[in-house]
């Protein structure tokens, strides 16, 4: 169960569609940030096409982290990749900026967020098709496209974004990647800050535009409960490390990810103190 | 009519036509500032790079003629051609898209998501390495910067005011063309920014680095693209300022004017740096022609800062300035 996701894999990612192709493929990165600072310390992890695939794990786990190193945002915060290998459809990505990347459809949407706060809704989407060449009635064709996912941004096109409710600028946000027309989003804590209610609603569309659009996401989330739910497969990050994968459903039963990323337990209520021990031994183990 | 209004209005006319001027200065520093958040203290610096390139390139001076003289003996100053205006702007203007092109490479490419401040102190390193290239370039006299601009007092309005009052406006015909190309600058640039994509993506990066980063928008590309404006528009304002009081070193410290230009109109907003041009002119025309007289005159040196430090109290993000939306 541990580390090494290869040797896990073997089950099929997603059950209706067992050999559907690896798009993203991350082997054993490391990242360092400023030099000093060891963030991941040997992440792998697949992609499978048309799959939607959940990254979990607490706050510091290295999820965003990981995300970043793929859609190569790193690099303005000072962070590298010093070990292992990104490749999509086998190219190998690396040393591609955010531009070529989102050129070549993988587009990534940022925690919290990032809106640009002063551009009206609309103008926010239309930022998203900036690396697209196929002219302005395809571009118009799919703003009307995430208008019909995001009715709400609809109402709210000529609002400037900053003043948008938190839900409203999560769906600006998706919008605005939906307009690169990406075969691949990296989503980043969708459900950050905002009400239980509209997390399911985010979750619902991503799900939707997973099954109608066919775009593959990769999803950073802290919500285990949520994420697993619309997943297909998991990955558990800690400290850097996988220590956990397998497909959403086999998750979901383990009695390790119930008792400490779903809250729950067999044996009923557990003092703190055990709790303690068991990381301490997952660590040695991991 | 008494005299003292025709007066007070010929000092507001010659006062807001003035402050067109500096709004010309502020509106170089509002585009970096809007698209980088990059405080860009070269900008003065920029305008007198632009008019001394613009006097050399016209006059077929030598560039580093004096450099070139010291180290081959030689004895060169002129190619022995000069260039019409027209291509001598559009050359020069060509010269201050290399620059911006230079500087992106070398400097600010390799500050991507530092600190603001040190962003600033990157510029003010900027301003001396151009104000000595400057230098080397061209030489340090004062020159004379002549595009063709009508000069001297304007006699239709002359005329039509000595008809109404009696008293003839002196009003330079050289304020009223800046007036005039400012208007069409300002114009263009907003548009430019509101209804393109590269505007758009512009002032997305404006708002936030990382995120026009995420959606494929290329930073360097963009700050190319603002640094050549800026770029333009300080050879603009050189060549306004130029042709007024000659191009001189002291022409890069009109930038200092600028400043409270910036505190009052906001430094986010084309038109508050417009607005806010015109404020400081009008103001400070009035307040020295009113109450100058009182205190001893000179007022012109300080009223502006002191304009823009009530300003900074009440309304820090000036009369425009984009509000700081901030949501919890």
């Amino acid at each position: 169960m541990l580390d090494q996701p290869e040797q896990t894999q073997s089950g099929g990612a997603m059950p209706e569609k067992a050999a559907a192709e690896t798009l993203l493929e991350v082997t054993n990165i490391e990242v360092i940030y400023n030099h000093v600072i060891l963030v991941l310390k040997g992440v792998s992890l697949k992609v499978p096409k048309g799959g939607i695939t959940a990254l979990l794990g607490g706050n510091g786990a290295g999820k965003t982290t990981t995300l970043k190193a793929i859609s190569n945002l790193l690099h303005s915060e000072r962070g590298e990749v010093t070990k292992g290998m990104i490749t999509y459809r086998g190219e190998r990505i690396q040393h591609l900026t955010p531009s070529e990347l989102v050129d070549r459809g993988v587009i990534q949407v940022m925690e919290g967020r990032h809106c640009f706060e002063h551009l009206t809704v609309e103008e926010n989407l239309l930022t998203g098709a900036y690396t697209r060449r196929d002219g302005k009635g395809a571009i118009a064709a799919d703003l009307e496209m995430v208008y019909t996912y995001f009715p709400r941004l609809k109402e709210r096109r000529t609002s400037q974004a900053g003043y948008t409710s938190g839900g409203e600028q999560q769906m600006t946000a998706i919008g605005r990647a939906l307009m690169s027309r990406p075969e691949t989003i990296l989503l980043d804590e969708p459900s950050m800050g905002l009400a239980p209610q509209l997390v399911e609603q985010i979750f619902d569309i991503v799900k939707r535009l997973n099954e109608e659009q066919g775009v593959t996401f990769l999803l950073a989330e802290q919500n285990t409960n949520v994420a697993l739910r619309f997943a297909h497969y998991g990955y558990i990050l800690e400290s850097g490390r996988v220590v956990m994968d397998g497909p959403a459903a086999e998750l979901r039963e383990n009695p390790d990810v119930k008792e400490f990323y779903l809250g729950m337990s067999e044996e009923g209520r557990k003092s703190f103190r055990d709790v303690r021990s068991y990381r301490r031994r997952k660590r040695w183990l991991s | 009519m008494p005299d003292q209004l025709i007066f007070a209005m010929e000092v507001t006319l010659n006062g807001l036509l003035n402050g067109v001027m500096y709004a010309l200065v502020a509106l170089g520093f509002v585009l970096i500032f809007k698209a980088s958040g990059i405080f860009n203290y070269a900008q003065g610096v920029m305008a007198l790079f632009a008019a001394m390139t613009l006097v050399g390139i016209q006059q077929g001076r030598v560039p580093f003629g004096h450099l070139i003289n010291e180290i081959f003996g030689t004895d060169i100053h002129y190619f022995g051609w000069e260039v019409p205006a027209l291509a001598a702007i559009l050359l020069t203007a060509l010269v201050m898209i290399g620059f911006a092109i230079l500087a992106q490479r070398f400097v600010f490419r390799h500050l991507v998501g530092q600190e603001p401040i040190i962003l600033f102190m990157a510029t003010i390193g900027l301003a001396y390495f151009l104000e000595g290239v400057s230098d080397l370039m061209w030489g340090s006299e004062i020159r004379n910067l002549d595009v063709g601009l009508p000069q001297g007092i304007n006699d239709s309005i002359d005329a039509v005011t000595f008809n109404l009052f009696g008293y003839g406006f002196f009003i330079d015909n050289l304020d009223i063309t800046a007036a005039i190309v400012a208007t069409v600058l300002v114009a263009g640039l907003i548009a430019f920014a509101q209804y393109t994509k590269q505007g758009r993506a512009m002032r997305a990066v404006a708002d936030d680095h990382q995120a026009a980063l995420s959606v494929g928008i290329k930073l360097n590309y963009v700050w190319v693209l603002v640094w050549s404006l800026a770029g333009i528009v300080a050879l603009v304002a050189g060549i306004m300022w130029g042709s007024k009081s000659g191009v001189q070193f002291s022409l890069s410290l009109i930038a200092l004017k600028a400043l409270p230009v910036l505190m009052l109109g906001g430094f986010t907003s084309i038109p508050g740096a417009i607005i806010g041009g015109l404020i400081i002119g009008v103001g400070e025309a009035l307040f020295e022609f009113a109450i100058g007289p009182m205190i001893g005159g000179a007022t012109e040196n300080w009223f502006a800062y002191v304009l823009a430090l009530v300003f900074l109290v009440f309304r820090p993000q000036g009369l425009f300035g984009e509000k700081i939306i901030e949501r919890v």
